[in-house]
């Protein structure tokens, strides 16, 4: 009997007992859809946490002040001290210290709010240098960024975020009005493009961006602390040499040594593992649920085979009187619960599929399109019909054609 | 023209066959010792009540169990001893199976029912298609090739059945009790066809309980307690 004839018989079976099959295959069609879909957004998690921290800029360091020791030996948590000053940032700007550095922009970071006529609106009041457009890469849909002129003398200048703009300036272009800020009038000099990127402590197209000096003046304070520092290194190559040179000026200028270390310099990199050793726990946790409803429809496609084998044990003795071997009576029923398997798999992807698209608008939520996993798991639903269709099958081919013909 | 004279030689030839089934501790003695010669192109009755034998008689003739001790030739080959395997290639080959319950797949037509030995055959589609449309018109059938068992009358599934029996060529056609489930008009029927294809030279073995039926045949032989007698022929 050639597999193409088995083939067609199995199939024949399948489509005898259409609704039966189709229960049958629901456990794997619900297993395979949501391993698609699992992974979906796994991988869609972690694309979004990729393209935050690609929004950054490239190649940068992230320098972040760390936990100060104060007198008694009490220490604070990581943020307690500010020890990162703008003499910390022309140090590092310097290329006989740091000659892997190609940018610093120290930044300073305020809640504040923001009035233009009648409207108002509560965003982030960025303080930073000239650099900062460079480092962030960013680029401005309006207007322009402000000058070092503007930076030394603490020009009233502020460039907005394009929510920002959008919020205070419904009508007309921005550019030339003026918003107030804790009672200072400031000119708005430009408008950044959109990075597109939100992550959740902060969005990056809501803020206003004024000169370090300027912030300070504004927040009434005669020292400037410095939030982040975002180091751009000369290329992706000289990353670790620029972290080192980091590294060892700023222990010099704060004369401390690296245990004692009063900051922290993360890369991309870190900061995406970081991220991403969250979305993997939670990613295995969904596929193990996954796997598990894989096993249940697995163990489901055995039971019916059984309670088929059972069922059609005459037409069975039949086709061994007119001469089907134990062995062709196996491959028939193999390959029946095999069919099940691989349809099981197909609907399960397509309704992965279609969930991928459909489920993004509905929970905002990126989901990814895996073809290895499509591909693993067909080959899974095609395996569980296999697997669990070995004993029903070789229950099948070892009934005695007498008994099988006898039986009512 | 009867097949007898010069061409004819034992196709099936028992000697000295025995079944012994255990159940447990007992053992039931089926079968004590059959001879049986039957040769190409006999139309044979084998009859007795239940409880006989007659059941495993007929399966040893099909190939279906093997007898526990003895021998049995079938054209000419020793079967008594094969495995599952060979025994569904002989069954295959040699034996045209009839039953009482029809016993046609309900989901294929009456053509493809037909052409399912040859399917474990391994002859090819068109081939199959051929042949099982041959077997269907000597039969009768030709013009039902694509209705399914459901859709044809008692006496005709049967005649699908005796068609799936030929499509073959088996040295011999078994047939169990096959108008056990049928009216006196399909029983007729039938019995007019197995008449029919030994008037054409075809080897039939008819195994039932039925005296009338068993008349039907030029030869019958009666089974009682596992022994076998030759009845006198119905002239």
């Amino acid at each position: 009997m050639t597999w193409f004839e088995t083939l067609r018989t199995a199939g024949d079976a399948v489509r005898a007992h259409r609704l039966r099959s189709l229960l049958t295959m629901l456990g794997i069609v619900i297993g395979i859809s949501s391993v698609v879909l699992t992974v979906g957004l796994g991988l869609g998690a972690q694309d979004k946490v990729r393209d935050q921290i690609d929004a950054l800029g490239s190649n940068l360091l992230i320098v972040s002040p760390g936990s100060s020791t104060g007198t008694g030996g009490v220490r604070g948590g990581f943020g307690s001290s500010s020890m990162l000053t703008l003499a910390d940032a022309e140090a590092i700007a310097d290329k006989a210290v740091a000659p892997d550095v190609a940018r610093v922009a120290p930044t300073t970071s305020t809640t504040t709010s923001l009035a233009a006529g009648t409207t108002n609106w509560t965003s982030r009041l960025v303080g930073t240098t000239t650099t900062w457009e460079q480092v962030r890469s960013r680029t401005l849909a309006s207007g322009r960024f402000f000058t070092a002129d503007e930076l030394t003398t603490g020009a009233d200048v502020v460039v907005l975020g394009p929510d920002t703009s959008n919020e205070l300036f419904s009508f007309g272009s921005p550019v030339g009005q003026t918003v107030t800020v804790n009672g200072a009038s400031l000119t708005v000099i430009g408008v950044l493009e959109a990075s597109g990127a939100t992550t959740e402590d902060s969005n990056e197209d809501d803020l206003a961006v004024v000169p370090i000096t300027t912030a300070q003046r504004l927040g009434g304070s005669t020292s400037i602390a410095i939030a982040t520092m975002y180091v751009e290194a000369t290329s992706a190559d000289t990353l670790s040499a620029a972290y080192q040179e980091v590294n060892a000026a700023l222990l010099t200028a704060h004369d401390v040594t690296g245990e004692e270390a009063d900051f922290s310099i993360a890369t991309q990199d870190a900061l995406l593992e970081t991220a991403n050793s969250t979305n993997r726990t939670m990613t295995i946790l969904l596929a193990g649920i996954a796997a598990i409803s894989l096993l249940v429809g697995g163990i489901g496609v055995m039971n019916i085979m059984l309670v088929s084998v059972t069922e059609r044990i005459r037409e069975i003795g039949l086709r061994k009187a007119l001469g089907a071997t134990p062995s062709a009576i196996r491959r028939q029923f193999l390959i029946e619960a095999s069919l099940l398997g691989v349809f099981g798999g197909v609907i399960g992807v397509s309704i992965g599929v279609v969930g991928t698209v459909v489920l993004p608008d509905l929970i905002d939520q990126p989901v990814s399109i895996s073809a290895p996993a499509i591909a693993a798991a067909l080959l899974v639903a095609l395996g569980l019909g296999v697997g669990f269709g070995v004993y029903p099958a070789s229950r099948a081919a070892r009934l005695t054609p007498i008994d099988a013909l006898r039986s009512e | 023209m009867k097949a007898h004279g010069a061409d004819a030689r034992p196709i099936l030839d028992l000697t000295g066959v025995r079944k012994t089934y255990s159940t447990g501790a007992v053992a039931v003695e089926a079968l004590r010792g059959i001879d049986v010669q039957i040769n190409a192109g006999e139309y044979v009755a084998i009859i007795g009540p239940s409880g006989s034998g007659k059941s495993t008689l007929m399966h040893i003739l099909g190939c279906l169990d093997v007898p526990t001790e003895g021998r049995y030739e079938l054209a000419g080959r020793d079967v008594s001893d094969l495995d599952e395997a060979e025994l569904a290639a002989i069954r295959n080959r040699e034996i045209g199976f009839v039953f009482q319950q029809f016993n046609l797949l309900a989901d294929m037509t009456a053509l493809r029912n037909v052409a399912l030995p040859l399917v474990y055959a391994g002859v090819p589609g068109h081939e199959r298609e051929r042949r099982a449309r041959q077997a269907l018109e000597r039969v009768g059938l030709g013009d039902r090739a694509d209705h399914r068992p459901g859709e044809l009358s008692g006496g005709q599934q049967q005649r699908v059945a005796v068609a799936r029996a030929l499509v073959t060529e088996p040295a011999m056609i078994l047939a169990d009790e096959p108008t056990g489930n049928l009216d006196s008009v399909s029983t007729d029927d039938v019995l007019g066809l197995f008449a029919e294809l030994h008037e054409a030279g075809r080897t039939i073995v008819l195994i039932t309980h039925d005296h009338e039926v068993a008349e039907q045949a030029e030869r019958v032989l009666t089974i009682r307690d596992g022994e076998i007698s030759e009845a006198v022929v119905v002239p």
